[in-house]
């Protein structure tokens, strides 16, 4: 099967698993369903391996493979094709989607197992995996729209999978919204694209904009800053990242497929993607640059005051994208893609077993209420501990540490970059080991507040054992040039990303390396310190202001609802009573009042019948009589 | 013989089932509706007799006396179902009895 | 002889004005009473006097003593007092109006009339008899069971059974 035909089937086997589960679902059994589901992602994680290692082994000429399926719109000057494009990003990308999409998918047999929605979940996450897929596949422009808004429906269609719930529907909507401003902004950038060079296809838009564009010319600016708009409404950052906090009432296999390792990249994917336009526009990169800094600091201070597991984990989240885009925003590129493999192993398996300690404990989502549950749930702890291990960088051993590292160097090194966002990136993760390792002593030290109901099965702890190991070697295909010079993952992306341009100060590596180990431990030690033996200040900073502004995230909810949500909610509520409205209403209340007069004629009352009929007789009599 | 004009014998038994009707209206009480529908059919019956003479036949009468026997059914099951009106709702007002209503 | 169907006539109106407007429910039902029998007088000044009879014997005698029966049964006649508060003389002017309106009417289709000329055969009782079982037979059957049905009819409508209530819609 010639390897076209394999990249191609890559994103339509979780299709045509979400069709057969659509169609067929109904009469499909559970383990049935369950295993179509988890088995299409997992031929294509298979898939993906092949064409990834046929693609290391034997590097194509133009760095990619291409294969069009078919032509998919052609109007006079407008062509768009259903065409994918595989290159080392891409593959990067599916590699991570389809294998931690898999592991998800399995552990969703166990974790959905009792729950009546099961062959709906499923059908909903292939669809999802399947429109994440053809987004960073995609060659053309309108192509990624395509993945783009419909990995934006599936999360819709997953965080409010439990409708029954009215909160659920609200998170959803939120979601939703909130993702539709970024889009709007994306698609407006897209047409700037389409009117200047007359094409969606990526690679061609990139080669014109790089010949026919000024740097710092006005069009480049406005469409690269139209794509960031986009990419921070997908990616949760600042301003529009106040939907991802509430997006965890959907259940935890989405929160850890969607909004831990795939969905909340695609903004990351995006300027990757698109990264010649920003380089000719360098003050959106600097934007970029800023926003991640500051989206990192904002969302690790909101973590340190949450009390809902997941919610914390959803900060958690914000923050390491907050990375990622500082990496985007000094150029580089690579760092941001390893991270975002890295962050992706990680997350996913704090999610699954933050998933997996809520439902034993019944749904129970308060961190105050958990307790002890290191030896009543052994695996969940070793593989927890793992995952927040390398959430927060921890020296040596964890992949994190490589990656989350590599950022810092380059915050301080690169050319676009300086001790300013080094110092962001520094205190960011301060706070990051600070709040792993809080969440780590609060759930599973101390005594036990709720008693496990059942211990999870092997379909939901294998997955997490695998992440876990992945979480540590993950890391060891990227060692630093102060430890082992081993340039694995960076040489194969930047096969289609630039590299990053670094100052002069090579030499000064090994000390920020140490700085940043000594934080990530003194955090460690200091939530030890504060969250285990509880010194009475954490107890009163826990009632603080401080502490509760922390919570609501910096009061952005606060902010939204009184500068947007309460005019546009009262504007559609006069427009309900516009004059087409009023006009329908009319109509309605005529025929009511119609009814109301005719009723009073049946009263039941047999003498005012009589009448009637008497001034009926008099009335014809006198009419045929007199005419 | 009789030499009263046939107009006035019919505006006699005209005027008998307007009393009738006025009857039927004003009353509230269900046995003198009743009643007053009993004048209706009388004088009815008044007309067919006058017709009858009118015209030399005996279909008049004969017409009569079926209405005579309707008449005596009506009253019969009417007044039956007077009673269980009245074993329901406690009152014979006309104007209480109005359950059929919308 | 006119003077008779006159003096009759006066009578009937004159009872059957009082019957309707009376308070006692008795009181009114004899009114009626009275009235019919002048009604009878009228039947036989107009060549018919086995109707006349039949009116009696029938009309007055049985239908009214069943009004009367049901009455006393019901003790209407005691309410003297609603009746009053139910008959007050503002209750009379719309009926009286149409019944006015009606009367116009029937006067206006009288005087368009056209006069045809009286007829001057008596009618014999025998006449009537032999039309009423050669020509209208099938009449007569069908009138017997419509007497049969009525029967039947009062019987059941007139039995008071205990109402037993589907224990679901028996109020606690």
């Amino acid at each position: 099967m010639p390897l076209t035909t394999i990249i191609a089937l890559i994103p339509a086997l979780p299709l045509l698993s979400f069709l057969i589960l659509v169609f067929f679902g109904g009469q499909l059994s559970r383990k049935i369903a369950g295993w179509i589901g988890a088995g299409s992602v997992g031929v294509s994680a298979l898939l993906t391996i092949f064409v990834g290692i046929s693609f290391i082994n034997s590097l194509p000429e133009t760095k990619s493979y291409s294969v069009v399926i078919w032509q998919w719109l052609h109007a006079g000057n407008l062509t768009a094709n259903i065409a994918f494009s595989l290159d080392s990003l891409s593959l990067v990308f599916i590699f991570v989607i389809t294998f931690v999409g898999f592991l998800i998918h399995v552990y969703s047999i166990g974790f959905m197992a009792k729950d009546e929605g099961f062959t709906r979940f499923f059908a909903y996450m292939n669809l999802f995996v399947c429109s994440m897929l053809i987004l960073v596949l995609a060659d053309n422009l309108l192509l990624m729209y395509l993945g783009w808004e419909g990995v934006g429906l599936c999360s819709y269609l997953l965080i409010g999978f439990w409708y029954k719930e009215p909160a659920n529907g609200a998170a959803a909507r939120k979601a939703f919204i909130i993702t539709r401003i970024g889009d709007a902004a994306m698609i407006i950038g897209i047409f700037i694209l389409f009117l200047s060079f007359g094409t969606f296809n990526i690679q061609d838009i990139m080669l014109l904009a790089s010949t026919k564009w000024a740097i710092c010319s006005s069009l480049a600016v406005i469409t690269a800053a139209l794509l960031l708009g986009g990419a921070l409404g997908k990616s949760a950052q600042l301003p529009l990242q106040t939907w991802l906090p509430d997006a965890m009432a959907g259940p935890s296999p989405v929160s850890a497929l969607i909004h831990a390792a795939t969905m909340v990249t695609a903004g990351v994917y995006l300027i990757a993607r698109t990264n010649v336009l920003f380089s000719l526009a360098p003050i959106v990169q600097t934007i970029i640059a800023i926003i991640g800094a500051l989206t990192l600091l904002i969302a690790g201070f909101s973590a340190l005051a949450q009390h809902d597991l997941k919610r914390i984990l959803a900060y958690s989240t914000i923050s390491q994208i907050g990375y990622m885009f500082l990496a985007l925003g000094i150029g580089a590129y690579s760092a941001a893609i390893f991270h975002f493999m890295v962050h992706a192993f990680f997350k996913a398996l704090l999610f699954l077993a933050a998933g997996v300690v809520i439902l034993v404990l019944n749904e129970e989502h308060d961190i105050f209420k958990m307790g002890g549950l290191r030896k009543k749930m052994p695996a969940v702890f070793w593989t927890f501990l793992i995952g927040s291990a390398s959430l927060s960088a921890l020296p040596l051993v964890t992949a994190g540490f490589y990656s989350k590292d590599a950022i810092l160097w380059f915050a301080f090194s690169s050319n676009s970059g300086g001790i300013v966002l080094w110092l962001a990136g520094i205190v960011g993760a301060f706070l990051t080991a600070l709040y792993s390792f809080r969440m780590i002593f609060i759930t599973f030290f101390g005594e036990v507040k709720t008693e496990p109901t059942f211990s999870a099965g092997k379909l939901m702890t294998v997955p997490l054992i695998i992440l876990a190991v992945l979480s540590v070697i993950g890391g060891f295909i990227e060692l630093p040039t102060s430890m082992g010079n081993f340039h694995l993952f960076s040489n194969l992306v930047n096969n289609s990303l630039p590299e990053v341009a670094i100052k002069n100060v090579e030499h000064l590596e090994w000390v920020f390396q140490l700085i940043s180990a000594l934080i990530a431990s003194t955090g460690i030690y200091l939530a030890y310190r504060f969250y285990f033996k509880k010194p009475a200040f954490i107890e009163a900073f826990n009632h603080s202001r401080l502490n509760h502004f922390f919570e609501k995230g910096f009061g952005f909810d606060k902010v939204y609802d009184v500068v947007f949500v309460k005019p546009i909610v009262w504007l559609a509520e006069i427009d309900k009573k516009d004059i087409f409205d009023q006009l329908n209403i009319s109509i309605s209340r005529l025929a009511i009042w119609g009814n109301h007069f005719l009723s009073i004629a049946q009263n039941g009352k047999l003498r005012w019948y009589l009448l009637s009929f008497a001034i009926g007789i008099a009335f014809i009599l006198t009419l045929m009589l007199t005419k | 013989m009789l030499t009263v004009p046939v107009e006035t014998q019919i505006l006699f038994a005209g005027i008998l089932f307007f009393l009738g009707l006025i009857g039927l209206l004003v009353r509230r009480n269900l046995v003198f509706m009743l009643m007053s529908i009993e004048i209706m059919f009388n004088s009815a019956g008044l007309v067919f007799i006058i017709a009858a003479r009118h015209w030399d036949q005996p279909d008049g009468q004969v017409m009569f006396i079926f209405i005579l026997a309707v008449t005596a059914v009506e009253v019969a099951i009417g007044l039956a179902l007077i009673l269980q009106v009245y074993h329901h709702f406690k009152t014979l007002d006309v104007d209480k009895i109005n359950k059929l209503k919308d | 002889m006119d003077i008779f169907f006159y003096i009759a006539a006066a009578i009937a109106i004159i009872s059957t004005i009082m019957a309707i407007s009376g308070r006692n429910a008795i009181h009114s039902l004899l009114f009626l009473i009275l009235s019919l029998l002048a009604i009878s007088v009228v039947f036989y000044l107009l060549d018919a006097p086995f109707i006349a009879a039949l009116e009696v014997i029938i009309y007055a005698g049985a239908i009214m003593v069943l009004f009367i029966f049901v009455t006393m049964m019901l003790n209407i006649g005691l309410e003297q007092k609603q009746e009053k508060q139910w008959l007050n003389p503002r209750m009379w002017i719309i009926p009286s109006i149409l019944a006015a309106i009606l009367l116009a009417d029937l006067i206006l289709a009288l005087r368009n009339m056209p006069t045809a000329v009286a007829g001057t055969q008596l009618i014999q009782p025998k006449q009537v008899g032999i039309s009423l079982f050669h020509t209208y037979l099938l009449a007569v059957e069908i009138a017997a069971i419509l007497l049969m049905a009525g029967v039947i009819g009062a019987y059941h409508l007139g039995s008071q059974k205990k109402k037993v209530l589907h224990r679901f819609l028996e109020k606690k």
